[in-house]
Parts: structure tokens; C-alpha cells; sequence
């Protein structure tokens, strides 16, 4: 029994633990890791139906100014901002990428690479939304304690959401998109929506990450369009395994706490992540996550042997 | 009130570039009836399918549905209609095992529509529709990934698929390619058993053999042009049917 | 003022050109997108400035040797790596765009970062039009895109090799079955792109100063050009090129530079919006093939 619950019951046991017992300054890193967690699911998500994002960054910058934008402007509380940003968030996202979703190929990645890059300009240029020096002094949370729990909540409610979603037939459609398209049409499914779907998803989550983190630092700026925020989701989901969505939870919570470790490296840590990019999806394609559930369901039949 | 054949194809033309693939193709095709469409390879039996279901837009005439245009419609909203298809290189969700690959064609809004609106249980309708195409129920084929089953089992997954929205047109691109003797008789049956219900179907298909024993009607297809139309037997009898198969002089 | 505006809009035109043609030409042929195509044009500017101040080369040797090593990287990004990827587009992507970034970064924590990582100019002085001054460097650009586009449109129609490339761009079964070596090809698809890329770098970066982040702005520049265009279409390439590199030129001159990209980011959009496959592009079709 106990090999059967373990590999579920143990990441929750040592959370709570760590909860418990961090110092407050891996209490911050713990946020951080579920918010890049949350990040990457997002990013994972449309990886489920096909469609490969260089640019998590549009999404959670999005979610960051909005919420950024409605505290400052209009001093929206924490708890109004962020359900708002969510939502308005992943409507403008989709919104945006709607007209690329008819494009087969690469189309997707190429567009998501350019957005957020420019977007960082056009604030930069007109000045809007506090320009370069971005809006500071937004409200925070009311607690650490708040903030760690509510994001560790959502982070476990995006990933056993997104995890069931896919598993009921909505979620075969969109796996059913990613591995043929034109089989999913020829059944009378409009793929474009269903696409559309999954963007505004994807789009909410993204931006629910964003808003949150702008609560977090009670600042949002250029900043949050960086490349980071497009590479470390696709870095921890490659790490653990594209297209499970446990394997991004799982290589979120690698890479982010080893970043902190590898903070004093300064640029040399996005080369590690590049290199990390190019050597797991040329040497370890399915991921981490994939594979140690191989190895832990050939140790499952071992066990039945005896 | 005026009834419509199921189908009319009118002056379809496709060009691709400078290649003409499609001439001018017409033809008509009542309820029940079952059409053959045979002629070499890259003669655009392919192409034809596919701009009939919408994969492709035609260049030049049209295509009817129960006298509603249907040329210029998205595939979808064609498959909706009740066009099936199956595709010539049978491509399935690979990562989904095999009775899944049917539940996201029952997913579709035409299955719901027909069931009144409810949804079934689709995970058994989806094992039964595999019965229906020879897998066998008590045996481990239907649970397994698709990416493992073998070629024939492929084929009438892709059967089961384009059945699964039980379409009143069925359109079959080269089911039989790639089949052994007894696969291809195995399944033979299983497409008699679909006349009998009453669909409607077109088969293009290299196994002349095979196909004559199905279609009632042939049409023959050569760099794109409709070169003879008839019953099997009539149109193997046309000098221009021999001359486009066995090469010109 | 206007005219000089016109003629320096044209530089820019022929600038974002010579940018995208490479990375348009390695999609064009072999359908993958390099995402390190940034990474190696700022491999060839600081590849060239080692050379001349390092290693001590004139300059004439260092250009053309760079134009040549970074093909070469071109084509040992694709035996390395992507040739364990090839139709796995996700793959793909992720893979050429972690390269990318890795060298693009490691050049940073080298410390490549101020003044001095300039070029010396190919040509020195300037000639003018008229009442416009133009420095020669600039001409060279103009010379440099307009030729290379006509010798690569006779490349692609009048060799055997161009031939090949076009006919894998077609349909890469049948060039298969024909006896083209596919693999051999994309290989020299990318070299062919990063050769673009380099000599690109070696005209275009003497007027300006190295930095990773020119990296970045060439990625999203050509980027920018081939979503315009229309992905694998040249005459996209060059239309857009015009559009996006004038729209820039005026926009700057009259309303600061800071807009530039804004004119872009618009592009982008309308692009979108009105055409998703872009002016000239081709990719929106959900054919079956064979
Ligand atoms: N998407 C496409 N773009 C360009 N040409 C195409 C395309 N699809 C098909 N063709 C060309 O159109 C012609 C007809 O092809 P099609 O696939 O319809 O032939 P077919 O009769 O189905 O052949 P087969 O018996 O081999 O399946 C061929 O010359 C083919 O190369
Ligand atoms: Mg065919």
C-alpha cells in the first residue's frame, strides 16, 4: 500500500514540512517555485494541444500589469485583481494568438517569441503604465503565511485540474488536435475553438501567475516580459517531461530552488538552462517525470512478483 | 417538393500552382448507392476527396449535399453535415489507446445531436463500434496504444473513426492498401454490412478485384480527368481505361 | 529631408532584408526554423572582432573566414543536434532556441558588453546623392543585399544544388525517392542560413557597436520580416523587408526612434488580423499529402 501511495503522498508531506520549517527566505523561493510551477502547467497545457509557446512571458506579463494596473490606478484589492486579471488576462491572450491558431507548423512559436519582446518596447516608448520605472508600492499580501498557501493551493489546483482535465473527453480533443488535426476536423470537431479553448486556459493561467507575483513584489515592470519568464517554463517542463503536466510540476520544483542556489553565477544560469533545454530533449526526450514513473511501475511489478 | 441526389460534383476543378490535378470532374451520387473511383497513382483521387470534404478549395464548380452547397464549408463543418472519411496514410492518436481514439469522434457536436442532445457513455459505444470493425471485445486490442497496433488494425481503427459520426456518405481512400488476402477479406464484410444499413459510399481503392465485388458504379480518373464512367464490367471494356493502366501504346 | 529620409529607409529596408533571408532560407528548404539564428550573428561579429584583435588577422581574412566557420556551426547545430529531432517541430524549436540562448548568454557572462566591440568598416568615406550624404558602408549594404538576392534566385533556378533545395521544399518524399539525400540537404540548409546570417553580421554590424542583445533584435527582426512576408516565401521576404524597413525609417524621423517597434508590433498584428500566413505566405492549408 505504501509504495502505491508514497509517490503521491510524499511531495505534499514534504511541503508540508518545508512549509513548516523554512527559513522566510526559502519560504520566498517556495512561492517563487509554485508560480514558475503554475507557469510551466500553463505552458505544458498548450503543449497537450500542440502548440509550443517561446513566450510564457505575453501570458504572465499580462496577468502583472493587469492586476498592476487596477491596484494602482484604482486601488482594486489583491482579492478583486486577481480573479480579474485571470480572466481578462486569458480573454486578451487568446484574443490576440486567436488569428495564429488557423496556421499549421511553427507559426505559434514564432508569434509568442515576438510579442511580449515588443510589447516591453511599446510601454517603454509611450511611457503608459508607468513607463521604464514600471508601478511600485501595490498592495500585498496580508501574510507570508497568506501568500505561501495561496500560492502553493493554486499551484496543486492547476496541476490535479489541468491533470483530471485531460483526462475526460474534452481533454482526449485537445490530445487528439496535437497528434492529428485533420482526423479531429473530419469528425466534425472545430479545432480552431477548441484551440481558442485551451489559449484562453493556458492564457488565464499564465496571467493568474503574473497577477500574483505582482502582489508578491508589489511592483510591476518591463521586467516581467523578460525572456526568464518564457524559458524557465519551457525549461522545467522539458526537465520533467513535456506533454504530462506532472512533469513540469515536477522540474519547477528542480530548477527553481536550484536556481536560487546558482543565483551567485549571474548570466552563466540561463546558459545552464540552454544547455539543459538542448541535452534533455536530445538525450532525455520523454523527461524526468516519465521516466522515473517507468522505473517505479517496473518496481510496482516486481512487487506484485513477490 | 424537388429531391436531390445525395451528392452532385459539378466542373470541380483543383489547380496546384501549374499542376492541374483536378479537370472538370462531374458526377452524381444517389442515396444507397456505392461509387468506385479508381485510376493510377497521382491521377488525383486524393485530391478529389479532399476538396469534396473540404480539406482543400476548389479551384473552379462545386460541390452539393442534398442540394446544399457544400464547397468553400471548413472540413468540419462538412464531417457536421455527415461526411465521413478515412484517410489514405491512417495516422491515429498515438498516444491514446485504441477504444480512446473513437471517443474524440464521439465527442463530436453530430453524434450529440443525433443522441437528442444527451451524451452517452462514450467509452462503451466506442468498444462496441470496435466490435463492429474486427477487434476482437475479450482480447487485450482495443485497450492497447494505438502506437503499437499493427498496419491492418490501423485501417479499421481509421474505419471505426470515420464511423464513429455515422455519416449518411462514407468516403474510403485506399482502406484495403497494405492489407494482407485475408485482412482484405475479413473486411469486405464488414463494408457489405455498412450497405445493407443504408449508407452511402465512395471507395477508391487499387484491389480492382475487391472493389468490383462492393461498387455498383465506377468512375476512372487519369491526370486528373474523368476518362469513363460505368458499371465495373463496362468500364474495364473502355479502350481509354486500358490504355491509361497498362501505359499509352 | 525627406529624400535623405527615403534613402536611409532604404538602407534599413535592405538591412532587414539580409537579416531575414537567412533564416527564411534555411525554413524555406528544409522547414526548420532556427531559433539560434540571432546566437550566430553575434557569433560572427564577435568571432571577427577575436580575430582582428586577438588572434591579429587583417580584415579580409577574418570576414570571409567567420562567413565560413559560422556555416560551419550552421551545419554542426544540425548533425549535433537536430538531426536526432527532425519532424518533431516542438523539438524542433525548443532545441534551436536553447542553443541559441546559451551562446547568446555565455557571450554575456564573458563580459562582451560595452564600446570597443566594434567593427572596422569594410569601406571608408562616404558619397552623396544628390543633396544626401551616404557613408559607403552603407552603400556596401545595399550592393551586398541586391547582389546577393540575384545570385540567389539564379542559385535556386539554375543549379543543380538550388534545384535540389527547391524540390525538398516541395515535397520531400518524392525529392527522397528521386535520389536527393534529405538529411544532406538540411544540413546544408543551415549552413546555407548561418553563411546568410554571417556575412549579414560582417556588412551590417560596422555601423553600430556588437551586443548580445543585437542577438535578440535580429531574431525578432527577421522574425518579424518572415511573419509578414509569409514564412519560406522570398519575394514575402523582400516585399515585407520594404514595408516594415520604411514604415521604421519615417517613423523614427518623425516621431523618435523609441516608435520603431511600435510600427512593427502594428504590422504584426494588422498581419494577423487581415492575412494570419502573411502577404506572400502559403502555410495555412491543411492539405493531405501522397
Ligand atoms: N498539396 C499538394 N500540393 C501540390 N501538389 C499536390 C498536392 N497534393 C497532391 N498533389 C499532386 O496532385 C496530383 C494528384 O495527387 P493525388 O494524391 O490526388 O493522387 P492519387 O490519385 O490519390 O494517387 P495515389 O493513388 O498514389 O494515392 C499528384 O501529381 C500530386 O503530386
Ligand atoms: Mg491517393
Amino acid at each position: 500500500m505504501l509504495y502505491l501511495l508514497g509517490p503521491r503522498a510524499l511531495p505534499l508531506i514534504l511541503l508540508g514540512m518545508g512549509i513548516f520549517l523554512a527559513p522566510p527566505y526559502w519560504k520566498k523561493v517556495l512561492v517563487n517555485t509554485a508560480i514558475f510551477g503554475i507557469l510551466a502547467l500553463s505552458w505544458d497545457l498548450l503543449v497537450c494541444t500542440g502548440l509550443v509557446s517561446l513566450g510564457q512571458a505575453l501570458f504572465f506579463g499580462v496577468g502583472a500589469y493587469i492586476a498592476g494596473t487596477l491596484n494602482h490606478y484604482w486601488g482594486w484589492p489583491w482579492w478583486v485583481t486577481l480573479p480579474t486579471a485571470t480572466v481578462a488576462g486569458g480573454l486578451l491572450c487568446a484574443g490576440i494568438l486567436a488569428p495564429v491558431l488557423r496556421l499549421r507548423g511553427i507559426y505559434f512559436a514564432m508569434v509568442t517569441l515576438v510579442l511580449p519582446l515588443m510589447l516591453v518596447r511599446i510601454i517603454e516608448a509611450t511611457k503608459i503604465l508607468g513607463g521604464t520605472e514600471g508601478l511600485s508600492g501595490l498592495q500585498t499580501f496580508p501574510s507570508s503565511w497568506v501568500e505561501l498557501v495561496l500560492s502553493l493551493a493554486a499551484f496543486f489546483a492547476v496541476l490535479f485540474g489541468f491533470r483530471r482535465l485531460m483526462g475526460t473527453d474534452y481533454g482526449l480533443v485537445l490530445q487528439g488536435i496535437r497528434d492529428n488535426d485533420r482526423s479531429v476536423l473530419s469528425s466534425g470537431i472545430n479545432i480552431h475553438w477548441f484551440k481558442a479553448q485551451a489559449l484562453f486556459i493556458a492564457g488565464a493561467t499564465g496571467a493568474f501567475a503574473g497577477a500574483f507575483m505582482t502582489h508578491t513584489y508589489m511592483f510591476v515592470g518591463m521586467p516581467v516580459f523578460a525572456l526568464d519568464y518564457s524559458i524557465l517554463p519551457i525549461a522545467a517542463a522539458v526537465v520533467g517531461g513535456m506533454g504530462t503536466l506532472a512533469g513540469p510540476a515536477v522540474g519547477a520544483f528542480i530548477l527553481i530552488p536550484l536556481s536560487e542556489v546558482l543565483r551567485a553565477l549571474g548570466a552563466l544560469r540561463i546558459v545552464i538552462y540552454g544547455l539543459f533545454l538542448v541535452v534533455f530533449i536530445v538525450a532525455l526526450p520523454e523527461g524526468l517525470f516519465p521516466y522515473l514513473s517507468r522505473k517505479y511501475h517496473q518496481f510496482e511489478r516486481w512487487v506484485e512478483v513477490e | 417538393m424537388e429531391v436531390h441526389p445525395l451528392l452532385q460534383v459539378q466542373e470541380l476543378t483543383k489547380d496546384f500552382g501549374g499542376l492541374r490535378a483536378l479537370d472538370r470532374i462531374s458526377f452524381t451520387l444517389n442515396q444507397g448507392e456505392s461509387l468506385g473511383i479508381i485510376g493510377p497513382n497521382g491521377s488525383g483521387k486524393t485530391t478529389l476527396v479532399n476538396v469534396i470534404t473540404g480539406f482543400l478549395r476548389p479551384t473552379g464548380g462545386r460541390v452539393r449535399f442534398r442540394g446544399r452547397t457544400i464547397s468553400g464549408m471548413g472540413p468540419h463543418r462538412i464531417a457536421r453535415l455527415g461526411l465521413g472519411r478515412t484517410f489514405q496514410m491512417a495516422r491515429p492518436f498515438y498516444h491514446l489507446p485504441a477504444y480512446k481514439n473513437l471517443v474524440i469522434p464521439l465527442f463530436s457536436p453530430r453524434v450529440r445531436r443525433l443522441a437528442g442532445g444527451r451524451y452517452g457513455d462514450r467509452d462503451a459505444v466506442a468498444i462496441d463500434l470496435l466490435e463492429e470493425v474486427g477487434f476482437e471485445r475479450d482480447s487485450f486490442v482495443p485497450f492497447k496504444p494505438a502506437s503499437v497496433l499493427p498496419h491492418g488494425y490501423l485501417k479499421r481503427l481509421e474505419l471505426a473513426r470515420a464511423l464513429a459520426i455515422r455519416p449518411e456518405l462514407l468516403i474510403l481512400d485506399e482502406l484495403f492498401s497494405g492489407l494482407s488476402m485475408a485482412e482484405v477479406s475479413s473486411t469486405v464484410p464488414i463494408i457489405e454490412h455498412l450497405q445493407a444499413q443504408g449508407i452511402t459510399l465512395i471507395m477508391i481503392e487499387h484491389r480492382l478485384r475487391e472493389l468490383f465485388r462492393i461498387v455498383d458504379r465506377v468512375i476512372v480518373l487519369n491526370f486528373g480527368r474523368k476518362i469513363a464512367e460505368g458499371t465495373p464490367a463496362e468500364v474495364m471494356e473502355s479502350e481509354d481505361v486500358k490504355k491509361a493502366y497498362l501505359g499509352s501504346e | 529631408m525627406f529624400l535623405g529620409t527615403l534613402v536611409y529607409g532604404i538602407v534599413n529596408s535592405v538591412i532587414l532584408a539580409l537579416v531575414a533571408l537567412g533564416f527564411n532560407l534555411t525554413f524555406g528548404i528544409s522547414g526548420i526554423a532556427n531559433f539560434a539564428y540571432g546566437a550566430l550573428y553575434v557569433l560572427t561579429g564577435y568571432g571577427v572582432w577575436i580575430l582582428l584583435n586577438e588572434v591579429g588577422l587583417p580584415l579580409f581574412l577574418a570576414a570571409p573566414a567567420m562567413v565560413v566557420l559560422t556555416a560551419m556551426a550552421g551545419a554542426l547545430l544540425y548533425r549535433v543536434v537536430l538531426i536526432r529531432l527532425r519532424g518533431m517541430a516542438i523539438s524542433e524549436v525548443i532545441a534551436t532556441f536553447g542553443v541559441g540562448l546559451a551562446v547568446l548568454e555565455f557571450f554575456r557572462y564573458l563580459g562582451f558588453i560595452g564600446f570597443e566591440y566594434t567593427l572596422p568598416p569594410l569601406l571608408d568615406g562616404s558619397l552623396s546623392i544628390g543633396p544626401v550624404f551616404l557613408d559607403l558602408q552603407r552603400a556596401l549594404i545595399v550592393i551586398v543585399g541586391v547582389t546577393l538576392t540575384g545570385v540567389l534566385w539564379l542559385f535556386t533556378h539554375h543549379t543543380r544544388l538550388g534545384l535540389a533545395f527547391r524540390g525538398i521544399a516541395q515535397d520531400e518524399h518524392t525529392a527522397m525517392c528521386l535520389g536527393i539525400h534529405s538529411d544532406r540537404v538540411a544540413m546544408f540548409s543551415l549552413a546555407f542560413g548561418g553563411g546568410l546570417c554571417a556575412l549579414a553580421a560582417v556588412v551590417i554590424l560596422p555601423i553600430g557597436t556588437i551586443s548580445v542583445d543585437a542577438g535578440y533584435d535580429v531574431l525578432l527582426e527577421a522574425l518579424a520580416v518572415c511573419i509578414v512576408g509569409g514564412l519560406g516565401s522570398a519575394v514575402g521576404v523582400i516585399v515585407a523587408s520594404f514595408i516594415l524597413g520604411l514604415a521604421q525609417t519615417y517613423t523614427a524621423m518623425y516621431m523618435g526612434s523609441h516608435w520603431m517597434m511600435i510600427v512593427t508590433l502594428v504590422a504584426i498584428l494588422l498581419i494577423l488580423t487581415i492575412r494570419p500566413s502573411g502577404l506572400f505566405g502559403k502555410q495555412k492549408e491543411l492539405e493531405e499529402r501522397i
